[in-house]
Order: C-alpha cells, then sequence, then structure tokens
C-alpha cells in the first residue's frame, strides 16, 4: 500500500517533470529561432526562394519585360552546343582560377615562411604585404592595374629595363588573361596572415627535434610545416576557388565591361552579367548560374575528397 | 655577431625590397595623381613629380554629370553605415543563438548558413534583381542595404567562433542572478564580442565601400552612384586628358581603405587570421 502511494507519487512527479522539460525545451526551441529568425527568413527570401526561381528560369526565355517562356531544356542545349562564348568564358575562367590560385597561394606560403624565421619587424612587414589585398578588391586598383599594364606602363618599362621586349597586354587575349592572373596573384596578402597564424601554431620543439636528427630546412618545410599547415591550406585553397570562379570587378574594369580583347578576359561572371543585363537573355543567365553553382560544387567535393592524401590532422597522429 | 648582422641587414634589404616592389604599383599611383595628366606616361619612369600640382584632385572632385565626387563619397558612406549597422546587429544575434541556444534543427540551419558562406553571388542574382523590380526597389539602395539586416554568413561565422571562447559559467551566473536569455545576449556577451564586432564592422565597411557589383545592377541615376561606379563612369569617358583625375579619385577612394586599416590593424589581422576570412 504504502510502496503503491510511493509508486504513484513519483510517477506522478515525472510527469510533472517531463512536462516542464518538454514546456522549458519548448521555450528554449522557441528562444533559439527568435534569436536567429533574421537568417531564417533572410534564408528564405534571399537565398532559398531566388535558387528555385533560378532554376525555374534556366528552363524559360524571360527578358524581364514579358512573361518567362517554358523552353524546356533550350538555354542548356544552346550554352553547350551552340555559344563558343560559353565555352571561352569557361575556358579563360578555368585558368584564371587554375593558374592563380595555387600561384597565390604559394606564394602567400612562401612569404608567411620567410616571415615567420625572422622575429623583429614581423609586424611590419605583414601589415606591408597584405595591402594589395586590402584593396585589391576596388575599382581604383582595377583601374591602376589597368595603366600599369598600358603600353607605356611601367610593367614595359620594367620589361625594357631586364632586357625583354615590351607586351601589348591589352592587344593580346592571352597576355590580358595573364594581366588578371597577376593581380590576384598579387593580393596574396590575406592567405598570408591566415598562413602566419598556422605557422605559429606549429610547436618550435618539432623543429628542435628535427634539426638534432641533422634535418635541413628543405626537410623541415616539407616534413613538418607543410603537413602541419594541410588543413589550413585545404580550407584556403576551398575558399579561393569558390571566390575566383566569382571574380568580376577586375574583369569588368580591366576591360571596360566587355571581356575583350577577343574575348580574353571574358570571365564567367563578366559573361554571366552581360547576358543577364546587357542583352536581357534572363534564362540564359539564370542555367548559366546553375552549371556555375554545380561546377563550384564539384571543385570543392574533389578538394575534400582528395583531402586525404594531402592534409594532416593532428587527432590522426603523425603520418 | 658581426656574420649574424650581415645576415640581419641580407634579410631586410630583401624582404623589405620585396615589400616595395610589391606597393610600388600604389605608390606610382600615388604619385601619378601629383602629375600633369600629359606628363603621367611621359615621365611614368620617375616618381617625383615635377612640377607638383594639386590640379587632378579640383578637377576630379568637379566629379561628373553635374555630381561632385563628394556626392558619390556621402552615397557611399550613407549605404555603408546602413549595411553596417543592419549586418552587425543581425549577425550578433543569430550567432549567439548559433552559439548559446539549444533548440530543434540547430544542426540543420547551421550548415545552411554554412551552405550559404560558399554560394556564388551569382546564382541568387537574376531572381534577386527580378524581385526587387516586382517590389520596385529599382534604382535605390534598398536590395543592397535591406538584406543585410538578416545577417552576413562571414560575420555569423566569425562571431559564433568567438563566442564559443566565453566561458558557459558567466551565463550560469546571470542566470542564476535572474538575467533573462536576450539580457545574457546584451549585457554579457555582448561586451564580450566586441573585439570580433569591430573585425565584423570593418570588413563590413570594405566590402559595400568597394562593391561594383550591386551599384551596378540597382542603382541608375548619377545622384545615386557610389564611388566605385563614378570611377567606373570616369574610366567610360577615359580620354587623354582626365587620366590626371581618375587617378586623383582613385586615391581618394583608397583613403579611408587605408586609414581604417592603420587605425585598426589589429582587428583586421586578427579577424583574418583565427578565422580565415578573406579581406
Amino acid at each position: 500500500m504504502a510502496t503503491r502511494v510511493v509508486k504513484e507519487h513519483v510517477q506522478e512527479s515525472i510527469y510533472i517533470a517531463t512536462d516542464s522539460a518538454r514546456k522549458r525545451a519548448m521555450k528554449e526551441n522557441i528562444k533559439g529561432y527568435l534569436f536567429i529568425s533574421p537568417f531564417v527568413v533572410g534564408f528564405l527570401a534571399f537565398t532559398l526562394i531566388p535558387i528555385l526561381v533560378s532554376l525555374y528560369l534556366s528552363f524559360t526565355k524571360y527578358n524581364l519585360f514579358s512573361a518567362p517562356q517554358w523552353i524546356g531544356l533550350e538555354n542548356y542545349k544552346k550554352m553547350f552546343t551552340a555559344d563558343p562564348r560559353y565555352w571561352q568564358s569557361l575556358k579563360v575562367t578555368l585558368i584564371y582560377v587554375f593558374a592563380g590560385v595555387p600561384l597565390r597561394l604559394a606564394f602567400a606560403l612562401l612569404i608567411a615562411a620567410i616571415l615567420n624565421t625572422a622575429s623583429r619587424a614581423v609586424g611590419l612587414y605583414r601589415s606591408l604585404f597584405y595591402l594589395p589585398s586590402l584593396i585589391g578588391g576596388s575599382v581604383a586598383v582595377a583601374i591602376m592595374w589597368r595603366n600599369i599594364f598600358g603600353d607605356k606602363g611601367i610593367i614595359n618599362l620594367l620589361l625594357e629595363l631586364l632586357g625583354i621586349p615590351s607586351v601589348r597586354w591589352f592587344g593580346d587575349p592571352t597576355a590580358a588573361l595573364w594581366m588578371l592572373i597577376f593581380l590576384s596573384v598579387w593580393q596574396f596578402g590575406s592567405s598570408m596572415l591566415i598562413f602566419l597564424a598556422g605557422l605559429k601554431g606549429i610547436p618550435k620543439s618539432y623543429y628542435e627535434a628535427a634539426s638534432v636528427d641533422g634535418a635541413n630546412g628543405w626537410h623541415k618545410f616539407f616534413k613538418i610545416t607543410l603537413p602541419m599547415l594541410s588543413p589550413v591550406i585545404l580550407f584556403n585553397a576551398v575558399m579561393q576557388t569558390i571566390g575566383a570562379f566569382m571574380t568580376f570587378v577586375p574583369a569588368f574594369i580591366i576591360s571596360k565591361g566587355t571581356g575583350g580583347p577577343l574575348d580574353g578576359t571574358l570571365l564567367y561572371s563578366l559573361y554571366l552579367f552581360l547576358q543577364g543585363f546587357e542583352f536581357f537573355n534572363m534564362g540564359y543567365a539564370a542555367a548559366m548560374a546553375w552549371i556555375m553553382l554545380i561546377i563550384v560544387g564539384v571543385l570543392t567535393a574533389i578538394i575534400f575528397a582528395t583531402s586525404k592524401f594531402w592534409v594532416h590532422y593532428e587527432s590522426e597522429g603523425g603520418r | 655577431m658581426r656574420i649574424k648582422s650581415v645576415k640581419w641587414w641580407t634579410y631586410h634589404i630583401l624582404v623589405g625590397g620585396f615589400a616595395i616592389l610589391m606597393l610600388y604599383p600604389v605608390i606610382w599611383l600615388l604619385m601619378s595623381s601629383f602629375k600633369e595628366s600629359n606628363a603621367i606616361f611621359v615621365t611614368a619612369k620617375s616618381l617625383i613629380p615635377a612640377p607638383f600640382i594639386l590640379d587632378n584632385f579640383a578637377e576630379g572632385w568637379k566629379g561628373i554629370g553635374g555630381n561632385s565626387f563628394g556626392v558619390f563619397i556621402k552615397n557611399t558612406a550613407v549605404l555603408v553605415i546602413i549595411t553596417l549597422i543592419g549586418q552587425v546587429i543581425s549577425s550578433s544575434l543569430i550567432a549567439f543563438g548559433f552559439a548559446r541556444l539549444e533548440f530543434k534543427g540547430k544542426a540543420l540551419w547551421f550548415g545552411l548558413m554554412m551552405v550559404t558562406l560558399m554560394l556564388p553571388y551569382e546564382v541568387v542574382m537574376v531572381p534577386q534583381y527580378i524581385i526587387f523590380s516586382k517590389l520596385g526597389w529599382l534604382n535605390s539602395i534598398k536590395p543592397i542595404a535591406v538584406p543585410a539586416y538578416f545577417g552576413h554568413p562571414f560575420f555569423i561565422f566569425l562571431l559564433v567562433q568567438f563566442i564559443r571562447t566565453i566561458p558557459r559559467e558567466l551565463d550560469e551566473a546571470a542566470t542564476i542572478d535572474g538575467c533573462n536569455t536576450f539580457n545574457i545576449f546584451y549585457k554579457i556577451i555582448l561586451p564580450l564580442i566586441k573585439p570580433a564586432l569591430a573585425t565584423a564592422a570593418i570588413f563590413s565597411f570594405y566590402w559595400t565601400w568597394d562593391s561594383l557589383l550591386g551599384p551596378v545592377l540597382y542603382l541608375n541615376s548619377p545622384a545615386k552612384y557610389t564611388v566605385s561606379m563614378a570611377l567606373n563612369m570616369f574610366l567610360s569617358n577615359e580620354t587623354v586628358s582626365n587620366w590626371g583625375a581618375m587617378f586623383a579619385m582613385s586615391v581618394v577612394t583608397l583613403v579611408p581603405v587605408f586609414a581604417i586599416f592603420f587605425i585598426f590593424q589589429r582587428y583586421v589581422v586578427e579577424g583574418i587570421s583565427t578565422s580565415g576570412l578573406k579581406g
């Protein structure tokens, strides 16, 4: 009898406890969603709905003024089979990304490793090398770049000084594309800062132990620095690849919005912009955006998938 | 000792020399803005302007199409301030939710946030334009400023990382003292994440100040142009005679960027180093 009463009592208090726990959890849920509500609303309004609209538009012909007209896969078909400018823009973008990003990362790593060896004045150098990254995305710098690569610009003066014949950067599509790649490499500063922070995190004792074992600078760099830094390099490679794919301002300014000469600087974003907002082929532009999304997604997946061959995570122990 | 100092000198001459080489184009731009327009490329070899003139600045400041450059700076400053306030406030609220509160579906929303971090803007560019044009928002800063009030994934990520380093005991102590959740955010967390808020504010300034695509898409009348668009307009009107003015105004648009960097260097460098934020 007594036990039954106790039992009932316990049962009751469990009900009360779970009930109040449920209420508390409910309250927590409401609070959580209240705080993140700007993101939820923004995500739906400015990302998810636009993405779905964009998918729909990619199957239509739409010029903003008359109603979208369903044409099935026509845009994609045209893109791949009947639009040489599309292939040209894809080609220059891939060259831009796969020449620019590795060069920039290598450069950033090299400078970071050099700065990491000295303790004095690193702060000053760090700031100076970061400056190009800081201003690199601006129109002012694109205008500057356009002018230093001009026929009588300082780059040609420098080449002359070195005994190399001057280059007509705006006369040749390949040279013009390299002008853009140099601009991207020049902005190695932010990656350098991230690498410097990574380098500081590598315990000095590793290097000391290696020295005791008779390792030279190269050995230390390839056996300690590079593996220890590989997660940071991975993250940077992913973010920079995506960023490079979206490059717009330099190509727009340097080619004065045309992508010239001979479509040599017609980066994907620029061509997409021209299709959408110069020729008002909104459906075609949406289809281009979707292919871009797929390419960026695939590239990211490849970088992550191959990471196990070159990324070293501390927790896995030495490999 | 002598050998060490030779090494020291070699290091600084090489690294310092390389730094100057990297920054030479910017120095050249600055110096050229004090040269006579028609002398800029003739005397490109020499950095020192002779004669040293300020006419380019006066000429450039007159602006284009009846709007002085001051108008473009004012437009940009207004856009920067509105955007910055929106991004910092909304991102800090969202970040607090992700970092401190437990709710159903949190992992999903956080994952979606990270996906938007990597989403190319081009994918939403066309439909956003259509939506904003249907709303009648074209030729105003609304399409650029309003989304700022719904958080910015980079800043959310940065702030979440920062809030996670703050001990939870502080929140718990405040709860015992009778603080509600909003007050924990407002009175405990917010004052402690000031450095990260500063970093977010600085990058918000940079990105809005420099942005070109948004203004090109949404602003049509020159009276509403930002500095980026004004420079672009200088470029499309480029003639032999106005290089000087274009260079001078390019320098003017870079001044605030440099100034903020040198004043708040610590926040910029730490922001990039700890979060992997790109600059």
